[in-house]
């Protein structure tokens, strides 16, 4: 696709985020005309970065019934995952049905959640099993996410990439995560990284977008809040940290860096964000340390499925496992929950 | 609330943290708290007690002993008894004892810290992560200070007794910076916790007993102001530590005057926060949460007077106000509160009556909507902008969780603002350019500036203000000079002032044309105000001459022309050392009519006075190599970053010279205090004062800038005084009888000046009493600016 065919769509009023959330599952970022106004007025002190989200740390926790909340909340927000070069239509199936039925039927009625259809958020596999998840999921309204652009790196040439992205929406992906070409940030080629998500976005048709960083490869958070904003700009639903293949993936102070972005972007256009972390959070306090985050940064709207996942596969054990401990007093064995 | 319920409005919930253990301890007090005195728990023998409050919940915690008259006297004679002993034992041994502390705090860490929320109404994560964890830190830094002290501090020795009387912001963390230093150096000591908050010193006490410290190296007596008026009287006490508020640091000032007791005082601030338009926004919003919401904005360095680049001040002020809606003020042992409860009903009634005044006098109120507890004592953050210099809440200590905002041009409107202040403690600055904030730290006049970051506290960093924010430092090596003394001081005779020659009959020699000694201020000379003249006399009775006889105008202009010499304090170091050498150059080129004069009007041999002059040119050459290498250290506090100790100029300093030698001990002074940039008003010897006003010339002919040197001659005592009075002088060297010494002392509560009074004889010929890191060390104030880095 020709990068002129893409029409640029100036900034819309700001509808309100109930609106959002009841026209659907998912806001739309129109995006807006590429300026190098916002990546130039970038300032973010890392220090100062590091020093918040530790203190938050301290600052705030959830007992009690409000963790089990928490928990369960962080479950509805996971994009379970399978990404290995071993995955197979038997695995996916697995990974489906643990989507399903994240939690154990016992667990689940003794947190009086007996009838909320308790789901992740969605089940993200590479573009070869699309197919295969959304017929797993098939009824249970759970979306399936592909990563199609020739992750985890991303230099396959683009036409590749944007056939990928049609192929996989063509197979029923409702969301696409794509990952955009490092060197335009290492070398300051913003221009090229805004064309680069402008032609997937439209690539993407009424798929949702989230794009991917690689934040461990982008190494400052000035790097990375530039680059969130030139994501953003160019129309990304979601701006997301990681393929979870980077030597260093979501980490607190990058997740503050991009919080703010999304914030300052939307008090600028009008247009909502959601954000994603991946790579990394494996256990049920990391879970709730990133959702203190955005509770504090951006407010209860990004607690949402809509605006907020977790990108991860062993977390849904740990949380599976307090879980239990929270109903039986116990703490649990991995063997007594469904692997996915 | 179910767990649907939550899911739909993902509240935080409470988080409390228990508390029954402290309670228990509290209990174990039976009642009544007792008093810590030479080892033991003592009943107060005045049978008075008063109760301690929880102001989270306003509930009475415990009674705490009131120490009288006879309690702080035994306290004193226990830690005096202990002293001599203590400071006897090797460096190893008490830092044994130190790193005994260290441990004891750190394996009954959350004792501590859930007492000190209770007792105090700090957030329990303040407690736990903040204070506590810095207590432990000042202990086990201290611990290393005794070991190497004989190596490091080999001309030094313990104060001996010391009374120190701290707050109730930091309880236990004051605690530890009083304490800490003073034993490592082989002090002993009487501490005073404030009388809100007594739970957790009475707590460190029982650690001594299980750290098995001999018994008397630390008293813990409890009790309100009296109790501490009797340890600040107490004629066994060599020293006071105080932190608290400037009124009562005034108020010790006055009743140690004269006393020779050693003073250090860390007292109010009023601390700026400049935020420059380059600065990362939402840092210095959590900056701001960090700096005035800690601890409920009761805290001696907290950031309470915003400053905001114009430019930005709208957008700052809505970031701002956005951050403080998320702010959660509530229950100190809630895990999940950010801003606790105010120490004490009176303490919130102080608040409120203020903001209340800053409201009347035009500025815009803005608090949070989130509830504030009914029940306790609270206050919600407030920030008051539209707020002027002027304005009442921007020059007085709030000491509450009230921000007063306003805005600035250009970083010289910065300073300028952030300058207009009584108080000098810290300063906050917030760049991301940093050869900005670089410029701006050291034109800022408080002892600690904390670069893109706010009230960063380490053991190893010294911490104090300038100004009306007190004297000496706590922490680090800077802190150490206020635990202990010279070694030679201690056998050294006292001064007597020998009563003045009266002239005989005999005439002025007309050997010469007639010589008229006038004043020297702003680089000329100048007649003396009331136009009269003193005779100097030699002691066989001999007129050698006259000199002016200076009053307060003469005073006062001389100051005035200090301080119009401010560029000399940011003069090169290379360029003020070529000067000292100049001067020197000059001196020895008329060394031998400066030594005719001084055998003149001291009666003796000439040759022994051409030493004097010879002494006095190596003087000059020592400051001369010493102007540009008495250097700052880089300290390395516990994070990615670093904390300059720049050594800076005291300001403008009043120098009265000692009587004898008149020569050297003129130069001895108004050396070290030039070469490391003050400008000085110096009162010179007035037997031998044609010695100095000699020195007119040779200042004249030396490229001294004016104003830089000004020398008032005429009655020391009544000179003396009067720049113990002058507001505009920021210290005072006074070499002589004890009489003056307690009177300037006395009259310096004015602005607080330093005052540096010695009362005994120097053996000012001897190079390693005369001169050197001593008289440096008093010439100058650290500042500690901290930079954090990292991309």
């Amino acid at each position: 696709m020709d990068v002129s065919e893409v029409v640029i769509e100036g900034p819309s009023g700001a509808r309100s985020l109930s609106q959002i959330r009841n026209s659907g599952p998912h806001p739309s970022n129109p995006g807006i005309a590429f300026s190098m106004d916002p990546v130039e007025a970038v300032r973010v002190n890392l220090s100062a970065a590091e020093r918040r989200v530790s203190a938050l740390a301290g600052r705030r926790t959830v007992k009690k019934e409000w963790q089990a909340a928490w928990l369960v909340r962080a479950i509805e927000c996971i994009d379970l995952t399978t990404l290995s070069g071993d995955d197979t239509e038997g695995r996916v199936r697995r990974l489906c049905a643990k989507a399903r039925q994240p939690l154990r039927e016992d667990i689940q009625a003794a947190l009086g959640l007996a009838d909320r259809a308790v789901t992740t958020g969605a089940v993200c596999v590479y573009h070869r099993f699309v197919s295969t998840a959304v017929e797993a999921l098939e009824g249970s309204g759970i979306p399936v996410a592909a990563v199609s652009t020739g992750f985890p790196a991303g230099l396959s040439p683009l036409d590749t990439r944007l056939k990928e992205i049609e192929a996989s929406v063509a197979d029923g992906a409702r969301e696409i995560d794509i990952v955009i070409t490092r060197e335009h940030v290492l070398r300051g080629n913003w221009q090229a990284l805004y064309d680069e998500v402008r032609v997937c976005k439209a690539a993407c048709g009424p798929a949702h977008m989230k794009t991917i960083l690689a934040t461990g490869d982008l190494q400052t958070l000035r790097n990375v809040s530039r680059a969130s904003w030139v994501a953003m700009m160019a129309g990304s639903d979601f701006i997301k940290t990681s393929t979870g293949k980077e030597s260093v993936n979501a980490t607190l102070p990058v997740t503050l860096a991009m919080l703010r972005a999304i914030r300052d972007y939307r008090e600028m256009t009008g247009h909502v964000v959601g954000y994603k972390p991946a790579g990394g959070i494996s256990t049920a306090k990391d879970a709730m340390a990133y959702l203190a985050l955005m509770k504090e940064e951006l407010g209860n709207d990004w607690l949402q499925p809509n605006l907020f996942r977790f990108g991860a596969s062993s977390l849904l054990a740990d949380i599976e496992r307090q879980l239990e401990h929270y109903v039986t007093g116990r703490y649990a064995a991995f063997s007594h929950h469904a692997m996915a | 609330m179910s767990i649907a319920e939550i899911l739909e409005t993902m509240s935080y919930g409470p988080a409390p943290e228990s508390d029954k253990e402290a309670r228990a301890w509290i209990k174990s007090l039976g009642g009544e708290a007792k008093l810590f005195i030479g080892g033991a728990w003592k009943k107060a023998k005045s049978g008075e007690s008063f109760e301690t409050i929880a102001p989270g919940s306003g509930e009475v915690l415990v009674r705490i002993a009131q120490a009288g008259a006879a309690d702080v006297d035994a306290a004193v004679k226990a830690a005096a008894k202990a002293q001599g002993p203590w400071a006897a034992l090797p460096g190893h041994q008490r830092a044994r004892y130190l790193y005994a502390l260290a441990r004891l705090i750190q394996r009954h860490s959350r004792l501590f810290a859930v007492l000190e929320s209770l007792d105090n109404g700090k957030p329990i994560r303040e407690s736990r992560d903040i204070d506590i964890p810095l207590v432990a830190r000042h202990f086990y830094h201290h611990a290393g200070w005794a070991q190497i002290m004989d190596g490091e501090l080999a001309d030094r020795e313990a104060l001996g007794v010391c009374g120190q009387i701290i707050p109730w912001n930091f309880p236990l963390l004051m605690l530890a910076w009083k304490i800490a230093p003073a034993i490592a150096l082989g002090n002993t000591v009487v501490l005073k916790p404030a009388e809100y908050t007594s739970l957790t010193a009475l707590l460190f006490a029982e650690m001594c007993q299980k750290a098995g410290l001999p018994e008397g190296v630390i008293n813990i007596v409890t009790g309100d102001g009296a109790t501490g008026e009797e340890i600040v009287r107490h004629p066994g006490i060599a020293k006071i530590a105080f932190t608290g508020s400037t009124e009562v640091g005034r108020r010790i000032r006055e009743a140690t005057a004269g006393t020779g007791k050693g003073l250090t005082l860390e007292l109010g601030g009023k601390s700026p926060f400049i935020v420059f338009d380059d600065a990362d926004l939402d840092a210095a919003v959590e900056g701001v949460v960090d700096a005035i919401w800690f601890n409920q904005g009761e805290v001696c360095c907290a950031g309470s007077r915003l400053l905001v680049q114009e430019s930005i001040h709208d957008r700052f002020i809505a970031r701002l106000k956005a951050r403080m809606e998320t702010l959660r003020v509530g229950d100190p042992l809630d895990k999940v509160i950010d801003i606790g409860a105010i120490v004490h009903p009176v303490q919130l009634e102080r608040i409120r009556s203020l903001v209340e005044t800053g409201v009347r006098e035009g500025a815009s109120l803005f608090q949070p909507k989130a509830a504030t507890p009914d029940a306790g004592c609270y206050y919600p953050p407030t920030l008051l902008t539209g707020v002027h210099p002027a304005s009442t809440v921007s020059r007085v200590e709030i000491f509450g969780p009230v921000l007063v905002a306003t805005t600035f041009r250009t970083p010289s409107e910065a300073v300028e603002l952030a300058n207009n202040s009584e108080y000098g403690l810290a300063a906050s600055i917030w760049s991301e350019t940093l050869s900005l904030a670089l410029d701006i730290a050291p034109k800022l006049k408080c002892g600690v500036v904390w670069v893109n970051g706010t009230n960063m506290f380490d053991a190893g960093v010294g911490f104090g203000g300038y100004k009306e924010s007190g004297y000496g430092r706590e922490g680090g090596r800077e802190g150490l000079s206020a635990y202990s003394r010279p070694k030679w001081l201690a056998k050294a005779a006292p001064i007597v002032e020998k009563p003045a020659a009266q002239p005989n009959a005999e005439p002025v020699s007309t050997t010469f044309v007639d010589r008229t000694a006038k004043l020297y201020v702003g680089g000329k000379q100048a007649r003396p105000d009331g136009g009269y003249s003193r005779p100097v006399v030699s002691p066989s009775g001999v007129l050698v001459g006259e000199v002016g006889d200076g009053n307060r105008k003469d005073i006062r202009n001389a100051v005035e022309a200090a301080r119009k010499a401010a560029s000399w304090s940011t003069a090169s170091e290379h360029n003020r050392a070529q000067i000292l050498y100049y001067i020197a150059e000059n001196l020895d080129a008329r060394a031998g009519e400066f030594a005719e004069r001084l055998a003149a009007m001291t009666g003796r041999r000439r040759q022994d006075m051409a030493r004097e002059v010879a002494a006095s040119v190596s003087r000059l050459f020592s400051y001369g190599a010493w102007a540009d290498k008495y250097e700052g250290t880089v300290h390395k506090p516990p994070m990615r970053g670093v904390a300059l100790a720049m050594n800076e100029p005291v300001g403008t300093l009043g120098i009265v010279c000692p009587q004898e030698p008149g020569l050297l001990g003129f130069v001895s002074t108004f050396a070290p205090a030039i070469a490391l940039g003050n400008r000085v008003v110096v009162v010179p010897s007035s037997s031998q004062a044609l010695a100095v006003t000699d020195f007119y010339q040779v200042l004249e002919t030396s490229d001294v800038p004016g104003g830089v040197v000004n020398i008032v001659t005429g009655d020391r005592h009544a000179l003396a005084l009067e720049l113990a009075k002058h507001e505009e002088v920021d210290g005072l060297w006074y070499f002589g009888g004890a009489a003056t010494a307690g009177a300037i002392e006395k009259a310096s509560i004015g602005n607080l000046k330093q005052v540096w009074t010695e009362v005994v004889q120097r053996d000012w010929f001897d190079p390693r009493l005369g001169e050197g890191r001593e008289f440096l060390a008093r010439a100058t104030q650290v500042k500690n600016i901290w930079v954090p880095y990292g991309e």
